[in-house]
Parts: C-alpha cells; sequence; structure tokens
C-alpha cells in the first residue's frame, strides 16, 4: 500500500509535500519522492490520496 | 495626475486642491476628476488628492504608483513553488504563467536564501523599496515559506514594503498572519465573479483537502476571494485585482469585476492581457486561445474607468526580477553572486538616497506641471474637438521624450485630446536593429506594436525608419526632444489639428496594434 511519484514528470512544484499527512513525501534532488514504508494511500484519513489531489501534473503519481 | 493613469488634464490642473480632495472624500479615496469624466485617483506629485496615510503606502511604490515606477525599484523572490488551483493560462510543468508570468524562474530560492538576497539587492539598489513574493506558485499555498520570510524581513529591513500575489483561495484563513508582518500591500488574481465563467478559466482547486472540478470549483475560488477581499479591506490592506483579459471568456465580463471589487475596497485594478503562445504548453495556449490585441485591451480597460483604479504600466515580471519596473537585473543577483558578495544592509544611506529621489521627483513634477500649464490648444473650426489620437513616445525616464527611435525597446502609449494627455499603456518591441518577429507581414515588429497610433515621438530617428514609418501611416516626431511627454504630445496635437484645419493633411483613423507576448524583461541600461 504505497503510491510512488514518477521522477520524470514530477515538475518539483513541492505541492505535495506538506499535505502529506504521514510526511512520506521528500526532495531528492530537484523532484520529489514518497518513502513507501510511510504512505498509507491516505487510507482512513482523506477520502483520497492528498497527494494526487493537489499534483498539477496527470498521471504523475500512481499505485506501485 | 493618477498613480496608475497618468492623467493631465489641465481644467484638472487648474482646479483647487480643496475641489480635488472633496471629490476623493465623496467617493471614498478614489474618483472621478472634474468634468471630463476621467478616473484621477491617487497623485504622481503629491497627497494632494488622496488621504495622507495612504500616499504614505504608495508614494514610492512602483507598482501602486504609475509615477513612482521611473524611480522606484521591486523585486521578487521565488519562495512559493506550489499552487493550490490549476488556471487554465498556466502550466507549471515548465513554468507559471500567472498574472504576470511570474513563473518564469531561474533558482527557486529558501527563505534564509531569499533573505540574503532580498539584502543584497537592497545594498546595491537603494532604490529598492518593495519586495514581493509572486510565485512561482501561490503565495499562500506556501504560507511557511512566505511568511518565514517576511518575519524575518520585517526584523533585518524595516524599511522594505512587503508585499504578497495570491490566487485568493487561501486568502481568508491568512488574513491575520498578513497583518502581523505588516504585508501592507496584497494582489488578487480576479478573472470572474461569476462561476459560470470561471469554470472556462479554471479546470480544479485543492480546498479543504479535497479536489474540486467544474462550476463547484469556480464557486468555492470566487466566495473565497471575495471574502478575503472584503477583509483585507476591513484591516486596511491596500489591496490590487489582477484579472488576465482573455478574449470569448472574460472580456466583457471584466467590466463587471471592477465593478464588484471596487464595491469591495479595491485600491487598483490591473487588466492585463492573456499570454498564450503554444510553446509554453498551457491549455489555452494549445487550444488556441488568443491574447487580446492592443484595441481590445484598451477597450475593456476604458471601460472600466470610474471605477477601481486603474493600473496601465503593468510589465508583466518574472516571479524574480529584480530592479526597475521594464528592466531586469536578476542576472546580477543568482545564489553564487550573493554569496560572494559583502553585504551592508545601512538603513540610514537607503533612507537618505530615497529621500533624494524623492526631491527629484517632485522637481521634476513640478517642472512638468509648469510645462503644461503653457500649453494650451485652441479650438478649430472644421476640426472634430472629441478628436483623440494615440502617440506613442521614446522615453529613457524622467518623463521625458529623449529615447533614440533605435533604441527602444518599448514605446509609451499617450492618447492625446484637446487639453489632455492620458497615459494608457506601453508596448514592447524589439530593438529596431534586430529587425522583427513578423511572420505573414512585411512590415517590422514595431509598426505592428504601434499600429494604432498616429505619431511616435523620439528625440532622434533615422532616415529608414523614419520612410518606413511614414509609409505605414505613422508620423515620426524628433521635433519635442527633451520636452516633458505630455507637453510634447499636446504641442505636436495642437500642430496637427492645425494642418488638419488648413487642409494640410486629411485625419485617418489607424488601425489595430499587436501586443507582444510575454514579460517584459530588457536588460537594465
Ligand atoms: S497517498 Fe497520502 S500518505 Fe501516501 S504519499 Fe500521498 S499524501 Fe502521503
Ligand atoms: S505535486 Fe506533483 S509535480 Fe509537484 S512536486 Fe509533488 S509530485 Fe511533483
Ligand atoms: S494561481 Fe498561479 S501558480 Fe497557481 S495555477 Fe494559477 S497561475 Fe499557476
Amino acid at each position: 500500500m504505497a503510491l510512488k511519484i514518477i521522477a520524470s514528470m514530477c515538475s518539483g512544484c513541492s505541492a505535495c509535500e506538506p499535505e502529506c499527512p504521514n510526511v512520506a513525501i521528500r526532495e531528492k534532488g530537484g523532484t520529489f519522492v514518497i518513502d513507501p514504508k510511510k504512505c498509507t494511500e491516505c487510507e482512513g484519513q482523506f477520502d483520497s490520496p492528498q497527494c494526487i489531489a493537489v499534483c498539477p501534473v496527470d498521471g504523475c503519481i500512481k499505485k506501485v | 495626475m493618477s498613480t496608475n493613469t497618468t492623467f493631465v488634464s489641465l481644467s484638472g490642473l487648474k482646479k483647487g486642491r480643496q475641489a480635488v480632495s472633496e471629490v476623493i472624500e465623496l467617493e471614498g479615496g478614489c474618483s472621478t476628476s472634474g468634468g471630463s469624466g476621467k478616473s484621477s485617483c491617487g497623485s504622481s506629485a503629491g497627497p494632494e488628492d488622496m488621504p495622507p496615510e495612504i500616499w504614505e503606502k504608495i508614494k514610492n511604490h512602483p507598482c501602486y504608483s504609475e509615477e513612482a515606477h521611473h524611480h522606484f525599484a521591486r523585486m521578487h523572490v521565488a519562495v512559493a513553488p506550489a499552487c493550490n488551483i490549476q488556471c487554465n493560462y498556466c502550466n507549471r510543468k515548465y513554468d507559471c504563467s500567472n498574472e504576470s508570468r511570474p513563473g518564469v524562474v531561474s533558482q527557486k530560492l529558501t527563505p534564509d536564501q531569499a533573505v540574503k538576497k532580498v539584502l543584497a539587492v537592497a545594498s546595491e539598489i537603494p532604490q529598492m523599496t518593495v519586495l514581493g513574493i509572486a510565485g512561482p506558485g501561490d503565495s499562500l499555498a506556501n504560507p511557511k515559506k512566505t511568511f518565514d520570510t517576511m518575519r524575518q524581513l520585517a526584523e533585518t529591513a524595516p524599511d522594505i514594503k512587503l508585499c504578497i500575489s495570491t490566487n485568493g483561495l487561501a486568502l481568508p484563513d491568512l488574513v491575520d498572519e498578513i497583518c502581523k508582518y505588516n504585508i501592507d500591500h496584497v494582489t488578487i488574481t480576479i478573472n470572474m465573479v461569476d462561476p459560470a465563467v470561471g469554470e472556462k478559466i479554471y479546470p480544479w482547486i485543492f480546498y479543504n483537502h479535497k479536489r474540486y472540478t467544474g462550476y463547484e470549483a469556480a464557486k468555492i475560488l470566487h466566495e473565497r476571494q471575495m471574502l478575503g477581499l472584503e477583509m483585507l479591506t476591513a484591516r486596511g490592506v491596500l489591496t490590487k485585482i489582477n484579472s488576465v483579459l482573455i478574449p470569448g471568456i472574460n472580456d466583457e465580463h471584466l467590466i463587471e469585476v471592477n465593478r464588484e471589487v471596487k464595491k469591495r475596497g479595491a485600491f487598483l485594478h490591473n487588466i492585463m492581457p492573456l499570454i498564450s503562445e503554444p510553446e509554453h504548453g498551457t491549455v489555452f495556449g494549445l487550444t488556441g486561445q488568443r491574447g487580446p490585441t492592443a484595441q481590445e485591451l484598451k477597450a475593456v480597460q476604458d471601460a472600466c474607468m470610474g471605477g477601481a483604479n486603474l493600473m496601465r504600466h503593468c510589465r508583466q515580471c518574472r516571479a524574480d526580477a529584480v530592479g526597475l519596473l521594464g528592466e531586469d537585473r536578476s542576472e546580477e543577483f543568482t545564489l553564487d553572486k550573493i554569496e560572494a558578495m559583502d553585504i551592508h544592509y545601512d538603513l540610514d544611506k537607503r533612507r537618505a538616497y530615497q529621500e533624494k529621489v524623492e526631491q527629484e521627483r517632485q522637481a521634476q513634477h513640478q517642472a512638468k506641471v509648469d510645462a503644461l500649464s503653457a500649453a494650451f490648444d485652441e479650438q478649430l473650426a472644421g476640426v472634430d474637438a472629441d478628436m483623440k489620437v494615440l502617440v506613442a513616445v521614446a522615453t529613457e525616464g524622467h518623463g521625458k521624450v529623449n529615447q533614440h527611435f533605435g533604441h527602444a525597446t518599448e514605446f509609451q502609449i499617450y492618447e492625446v485630446g484637446q487639453g489632455q494627455a492620458l497615459f494608457v499603456g506601453h508596448r514592447r518591441v524589439d530593438l529596431y536593429c534586430q529587425g522583427g518577429y513578423g511572420e505573414d507581414e512585411q512590415l517590422p515588429s514595431i509598426v505592428n506594436a504601434i499600429n494604432d497610433c498616429h505619431a511616435v515621438l523620439v528625440s532622434k530617428i533615422g532616415a529608414c525608419p523614419r520612410d518606413e514609418l511614414k509609409a505605414a501611416g505613422i508620423e515620426p516626431v524628433d521635433e519635442y526632444a527633451h520636452e516633458f511627454i505630455e507637453k510634447a504630445a499636446l504641442n505636436w496635437f495642437a500642430d496637427y489639428r492645425q494642418r488638419i484645419a488648413s487642409g494640410q493633411v486629411v485625419h485617418v483613423p489607424r488601425g489595430d496594434a499587436r501586443i507582444r507576448q510575454g514579460a517584459y524583461t530588457a536588460e537594465a541600461a
């Protein structure tokens, strides 16, 4: 249960980072990555994964 | 005479201070002054036509005062990359083209880096009086970074005015914080007051942990924008509203936007042309949504006169622009260069310098008023008394016609009629020597950009462009070199009317002009 950011699509806009309730997102070399150990897909916390909801690039964040 | 539109009406100039301030009081700050019906709020000279506390806030703010922008500089720091909405004229995959294509930044900064950069610039450029956070995302979608920067600056550089620019979605929640750091100028981008229009501009918003789309998204955004604006007005924060003019979507609607924001206390309204080149990769760019022509933009701006004050000198700056409006010195202040700089932030020295600038500016203004009072023109038989024409002016500043045609990277546009010369905008051009960008057109880009003008006033002009302009129907004029712009324009106009009356020339209306896409980023001279 975790999401993944497709690095080649990420614009590095940082919008997702502060939205993650589990502090699973951090910057890595200009783009952002999700720590699979921390990501819960926002289950039980929000109706939809917060990172996907705020990301401006369609298809940039996916299920692994 | 005005903050945003340099309106020079001779009858207005002769009017007593008393009368002018009465009008202002009646109409709550900004007004339509005199019989001419032109909007004349604020002052390019002094506080005679606005409350002193407001004048204090804007007198050296290049965006809030049209005249100040020739003397004082601003800078933006790019600390806010994230955004909470999507606009069809923005593509964050590359850059953001927000209200002013401000998304174009070369370096994102952390708050600490930003503070260092501000201090470096403030020490190098003492006339830098304003610091803004305008993206590349939304300043308030990045509240930590934005307010961390502002807090540090309020402590270390208390003389610098702080501004932020926002889409307004998060605004109502953050008004208290804005006031805490003395941020006394806020720009809200408002493109609609009707969600049915908004739907065509905003594909989605992220609000309360949810992505909203369609009408619902636009409705929430609209309500948050209005609430935020009202809250800022109630706390005495000066607000500027930016609107992007999108032909066929919100062009006529912006007149209503103007009315609604004015009603809620907006101080200034900046209506800007959509930037939508396909290569920017924005939705509008890709769907072929065009930007307005110069005359379409002017028509909407003119229709809004008498409402909230209009800003007409906006240069659609980058989110990391540095320097006077219309110039860009950001290259001098990249991170590595700042690292190597020895920064001494000397508050007293800055104050002294700014005092001097202010004195020079007052002197210049007085000289202009004196020069103008001599420039009357008479009613002529056989000439339409209501005739108004546009003239383009090449200037290097100081309010004078003092630039060589071939050196101009932009022209200031004045509308001249009997007894008045009104600044209505600027047009960016390629340097004449470097040729045009025309596609099908044979004429160089300059003619495209000022094709709605009857004359172009310059300090000097070569034989070749002179002929080209004439052939295009634009009169090249160098007789008024080094005179004040308004005086030169009025004198040229009187002469033009003479020539019409005597049958020397036949007055024919001009066509439309093209707005050059993109931010204005000339290298500093
Ligand atoms: S899905 Fe939720 S928990 Fe996982 S990274 Fe995105 S925001 Fe964080
Ligand atoms: S919101 Fe999307 S584009 Fe922006 S940093 Fe996160 S993953 Fe990258
Ligand atoms: S508000 Fe600004 S940064 Fe956000 S999507 Fe619109 S234009 Fe881009």
